[in-house]
């Protein structure tokens, strides 16, 4: 006898399915695919153009949020009024630049009846790009040397040491790899001008780029991890195509990873592997990354799983996947009508 | 007394998948590449262990190919096979 489906009502940010796409649509994926739910999910969108928004078949109804520079009480107001309506169950934030907002609201958001399950405060701040050689040193990891900068005068001095080429990053989003002064100065001012400083200078490691996407249920477990080979890249840097790999190295280092920092919730692991077989850890992304619907695909369903630590359940321990799936993006026009966007842009629900 | 020739036997990386079409995989890197029929023939004899000297005896059967010519071919081959991690190393 087949077991009866939950009712359950998810909410999720990250409907930019763009060419540099947000993870909430693939997030979304996972949790439709699920045999355990029955889900109704809630788009929270900050622009009109995000095409999850009008995805009908995966997302029931939208509703503009505030952006994070509003603040977690301006949030929680209108969350408040979308939990009238809807009455979420889940939250799923999947932007790096919204966490802190949603995990500052989060014990609020808890006593209105919406679970969340995301990195604690401590673990979020640790590793951001800029605490990297801190994070390499505590946990004894491989980590190339990073350097939060807040002017052009001290590319010179970070190249003299580490030698072209170097990485420039954004706090939260954007790299650049940079091949002399000019390149360097070039992209810290499009990371400054979009993002503000500081800005981060890497030391470049040479060797292959993997990742890693990873759940970690807050106590030390690590509750599935899948990992992945960009097989096409945009300019944008981000992946079109990847395939899982078999890499029980990089696997353990994830399980070392969440096991030490007692991780929370989902992530991406950044890495290098050198010519040497040494891997570098290059950032952790506190979040399930876009290409997280590969990890689904391979056996790994990690957004269902993320809602079922969310809820409490006990949650099924992945320990294989299916190695040489690959995923491969596409682009698609989406026929509406105005009159959706008219009611989005009056009405901020659709 | 002479002891017999040691024989050079090669080893495929393990975590390396050939399809019976030619097409390798390398699950630790997710590397690819394609080979063609002669290379899918030589890849499947060093799968089975086939000392080089017998792949190469093998090919000079079944293939119109000079021993100088093989030689130069087959030793390319495989220094691209070890280059590509594809082979793993070799037991005399």
């Amino acid at each position: 006898m087949k077991r009866k489906k939950t009712d359950i009502t998810v909410a999720a940010t990250g409907l930019n399915n763009v060419d540099n796409p947000g993870p909430g649509i693939p997030v979304i994926r996972g949790i439709k695919d699920s045999k355990e739910f029955n889900p109704r999910i809630i788009g929270l969108a900050y622009e009109n153009l995000e095409p999850g928004i009008y995805m009908k078949e995966l997302v029931d109804k939208s509703y503009h949020i505030p952006y994070p520079t509003a603040g977690s009480d301006v949030l929680i107001k209108r969350l408040e009024y979308i939990h009238g309506e809807e009455k979420i169950n889940v939250l799923i934030p999947n932007f790096d630049a919204e966490l802190y907002t949603f995990m500052k609201a989060s014990g609020k958001l808890g006593e209105m009846g919406i679970k969340t399950f995301l990195p604690t405060l401590e673990q979020f701040e640790e590793r951001h790009k800029a605490n990297l050689n801190e994070f390499g040193k505590k946990y004894s990891l491989y980590v190339p040397y990073s350097k939060t900068v807040v002017s052009e005068r001290e590319i010179k001095n970070f190249a003299e040491e580490y030698k072209y080429p170097i990485y420039v990053k954004g706090k939260f989003y954007d790299a650049y790899s940079a091949y002399d002064y000019d390149e360097a100065r070039e992209a810290m001012n499009k990371i400054a001008a979009k993002w503000g400083f500081p800005v981060i200078l890497q030391q470049y490691i040479s060797g292959n780029e993997v990742n890693v996407v990873a759940l970690g249920d807050g106590k030390g477990n690590m509750v599935g991890a899948v990992a992945m080979r960009k097989l096409y890249i945009t300019d944008k840097g981000k992946a079109w195509a990847g395939v899982t790999l078999a890499d029980r190295k990089l696997i353990e280092l994830t399980e070392k990873v969440i096991g030490e920092t007692s991780w929370r919730g989902g992530m991406e692991l950044e890495i290098i592997k050198d010519k040497d077989g040494k891997y570098y850890l290059l950032e952790i992304n506190p979040r399930l990354p876009a290409w997280v619907y590969l990890a689904v695909g391979a056996g790994q369903n990690l957004p269902e799983a993320l809602v079922k630590l969310a809820l409490g359940l006990n949650v099924e321990h992945y320990d294989k996947y299916e190695v040489g799936k690959i995923f491969i993006r596409y682009s698609y026009d989406m026929i509406t009508d105005i009159n959706e966007f008219e009611k989005l842009s009056l009405y901020a629900e659709l | 007394m002479f002891s017999k020739p040691k024989k050079t036997v090669m080893n495929l990386n393990k975590m390396v998948a050939i399809s019976e079409n030619g097409f390798v995989f390398d699950a630790e890197t997710g590397d690819s590449y394609s080979l063609n029929p002669a290379g899918l023939n030589i890849i499947e004899m060093i799968k089975k262990h086939t000392p080089v000297e017998d792949i190469k005896n093998q090919i000079l059967k079944e293939y119109e190919v000079t021993p100088e010519t093989l030689d130069k071919s087959l030793d390319d081959f495989i220094w691209s096979l070890k280059g590509f991690n594809i082979v793993e190393k070799e037991e005399d």
